[in-house]
């Protein structure tokens, strides 16, 4: 990549909307999302079961399954590049190269027939157009690269413990050196011990390789340790992003505030948590206005009927809220 | 003098396997007072959750004794446990597959109730059933629905109505709010607080979450590979973790405070087998503190302060 080209986004997604049309009912899964990401950034990106994290990283992967998914409008602008203006063919060859993914569940990411050397060979052959020969040294390279001896390149998934497994997947992902790679709850199925290990693998890895990463998960202290910025999406929506620091330290969005408030933590005790009230809204049938208005303590009459606008710092902290604005009408607030 | 309601001592369970015999739960010893909560942490396959099952009996113990108000139940014919399972309950982890999918909420929290032949009428099940749906924050207009029709956090307050239908003393919740979301485990974490205060409920709270387990419990054994390697008051345990294992654990929760840069100790490798496993410390081949000396002989648990227990060879040499 040439110089001039580095302070620009790597990843840039305007108005993603994704919708999934079942029994002529139809599922709002992400809403005019907006984000960007440099070279080399990581963004987190946090939410709660049925958010929208993952359909978006599908998105970006152009992996919506379709019927039922239909991406309604939206760029996703990569390199240069809108991918969803890609034919399937020329997008294969961004999956896998330049963007890699990694899933929850290591277990039902590989393949259980095929030994973990030949799936790593094979997506080295696929994409770099090398010998048969290269692609197996090359793919003991990686083992290597993520702690585990090349001699183990013949084992089967079976033969490795979950750590170990998702060691694999990460050294599949990461074999093609690509400039993003998405990692979709990669340590969520982990014991905390092994959930450490490979956290720091991960930043050692993208430190070296200046790999961007977005890092899908519902775990603050795991974004804390590991991203530069964050994204958090409730119903479809980003409601509050920017810089970490920003975000966790200078909190603006209501339903960022309830998530940490949900939380119990570890250096401060607490003889109760505060919960969110309620419960994620219905996504085939979303609140009007503000999607959060219901469960928010402070919401105002308008909430319900006024969509909010992105509310933009000068740090570039932006968050989606109605009560953030109109500093100069407080009196419409109202007890929630 | 404390009012002891659970104790057990030396509990064994062991599972023939054709590789070997599988070291589930090896010589844990504890005790919990009534109205307290005892949590339960380790990593997949300390033996947490086999604890929990021999202790109510859903499995059968292969050692060790286990005294329900002095008691030792582990003697305890059919008749007898029957009774006695009116005071022990239990919640699971996941409220998909612990409710009939063919039965309704109020079927489901009013079974108990009929087969312990609490109730003489429908009339008086109903009642009683709308009661414990009262109890547990749940609308009454749910009486008819079916658990695939309503969230995870729902679905568990059905499983807490369940095993509050009896009126247990004693309940062991097995990570009752791992499948659920951070908005959602808040309010059922409170809930479960609550109830505790309101009924004098006792409980073993079973986890891998620290952070939960740190909120909710009195006090806070740690199991590794089947045995109780320390427990203490979940301040003393988060304050002064003691084991190398606890050390290690602590340090590996990520905190959402940016400058908290706890001293990170990395453990190498993974958890071990606890089929046949090797005499002495079972932590010692990932431990960076081991010598010679810890994989000779068995350690058992020292007390380094009041109610502060460890099972290190290294720790007990240095309070004698």
């Amino acid at each position: 990549m040439s110089s001039e080209v580095t302070t620009q986004d790597l990843l840039s997604i305007e108005g993603l909307s994704i919708v999934y049309e079942v029994d002529g009912e139809t599922t709002y899964a992400v809403n005019d999302l907006n984000l960007s990401l440099k070279p080399g950034e990581t963004l987190g990106l946090i939410g709660e079961t049925g958010a929208g994290k993952t359909t978006t990283a599908l998105g970006i992967m152009g992996l919506v399954p379709s019927p039922p998914g239909r991406i309604a409008s939206g760029k996703v602008v990569f390199a240069g590049e809108d991918l969803l203006q890609l034919p399937e063919e020329q997008m294969r060859r961004v999956r896998g190269k330049k963007i890699s993914m990694i899933f929850q569940d290591p277990m039902t990411s590989l393949n259980p027939v095929m030994t973990v050397g030949e799936q790593i060979a094979e997506v080295i052959l696929i994409h770099e157009g090398v010998s048969r020969k290269e692609s197996v040294r090359k793919a003991g390279e990686m083992l290597e690269m993520v702690g585990i001896p090349a001699a183990r390149a013949g084992d089967y998934p079976h033969q490795f413990s979950g750590g170990m497994k998702q060691r694999v997947v990460i050294a599949i992902a990461l074999a093609c050196n690509p400039d993003l790679l998405i990692a979709d709850e990669p340590t969520t199925a982990l014991d905390v011990t092994i959930q450490a290990q490979v956290l720091d693998l991960m930043k050692a890895l993208k430190t070296r390789y200046n790999t961007a990463m977005i890092l899908i998960t519902h775990d603050l202290g795991v974004v804390a340790q590991v991203c530069d910025k964050v994204a958090i999406m409730y119903a479809g929506e980003v409601v509050e992003s920017g810089d970490i620091r920003d975000v966790y330290e200078n909190t603006r969005h209501p339903y960022t505030k309830g998530l940490f408030d949900s939380i119990p933590d570890l250096d401060h005790t607490v003889g109760r948590l505060k919960p969110i009230k309620g419960m994620m809204p219905d996504p085939t049938d979303l609140p009007s206005g503000c999607k959060f208005h219901p469960r928010c303590p402070d919401a105002v009459a308008s909430c319900a009927t006024t969509m909010p606008e992105a509310v933009t710092t000068e740090a570039g902290h932006i968050a989606r809220c109605l009560i953030l604005k109109p500093m100069a009408e407080p009196s419409n607030r109202v007890q929630g | 003098m404390s009012d002891i309601l659970l104790e057990v001592k030396n509990l064994e369970k062991h599972f023939s396997t054709p590789k070997g015999m599988l070291h589930a739960v090896d010589g844990v010893t504890f005790a919990i007072e009534r109205g307290k909560t005892l949590g339960i942490v380790g990593e997949s396959g300390c033996g947490k959750s086999t604890t929990g099952r021999v202790i109510l009996r859903l499995l059968e113990a292969t050692g060790g004794e286990i005294l329900f108000e002095g008691q030792n139940i582990g003697q305890f014919n059919k008749d007898q446990m029957r009774r006695l399972r009116e005071d022990m309950q239990i919640i699971f982890q996941d409220p998909f597959a612990s409710l009939n999918p063919r039965m309704t909420a109020s079927e489901i929290i009013g079974e108990p109730l009929v087969i312990h032949n609490k109730v003489s009428s429908k009339k008086e099940l109903a009642e009683r059933v709308s009661e414990l749906m009262a109890l547990v924050g749940l609308s009454p207009r749910l009486v008819n629905t079916y658990p695939h029709e309503l969230d995870g956090g729902r679905r568990q307050r059905i499983g807490i109505a369940r095993a509050l239908a009896l009126k247990p003393k004693f309940i062991i919740c097995d990570e009752p709010v791992s499948a659920l979301d951070v908005s959602i485990q808040a309010q059922i974490l409170n809930l479960m607080q609550d109830l505790q205060e309101q009924l004098g409920l006792t409980y073993i709270f079973i986890t891998h979450d620290l952070s939960v387990v740190k909120h909710f419990s009195d006090d806070i054994a740690v199991m590794y590979l089947g045995q109780l390697i320390e427990k203490a008051s979940a301040k003393d345990l988060f304050e002064n973790p003691s084991h190398p294992y606890t050390r290690a654990l602590l340090s590996s929760i990520p905190s959402i405070h940016l400058d908290h840069k706890m001293e990170r100790v990395v453990l190498q490798g993974e958890i071990t087998s606890p089929i046949n496993p090797k005499s002495g410390c079972r932590f010692a081949p990932r431990c960076q503190h081991a010598t010679a000396e810890c994989t000779r002989r068995e350690i058992g648990l020292t007390e380094i302060s009041a109610g502060h227990f460890v099972a290190c060879h290294l720790v007990e040499g240095r309070v004698q």
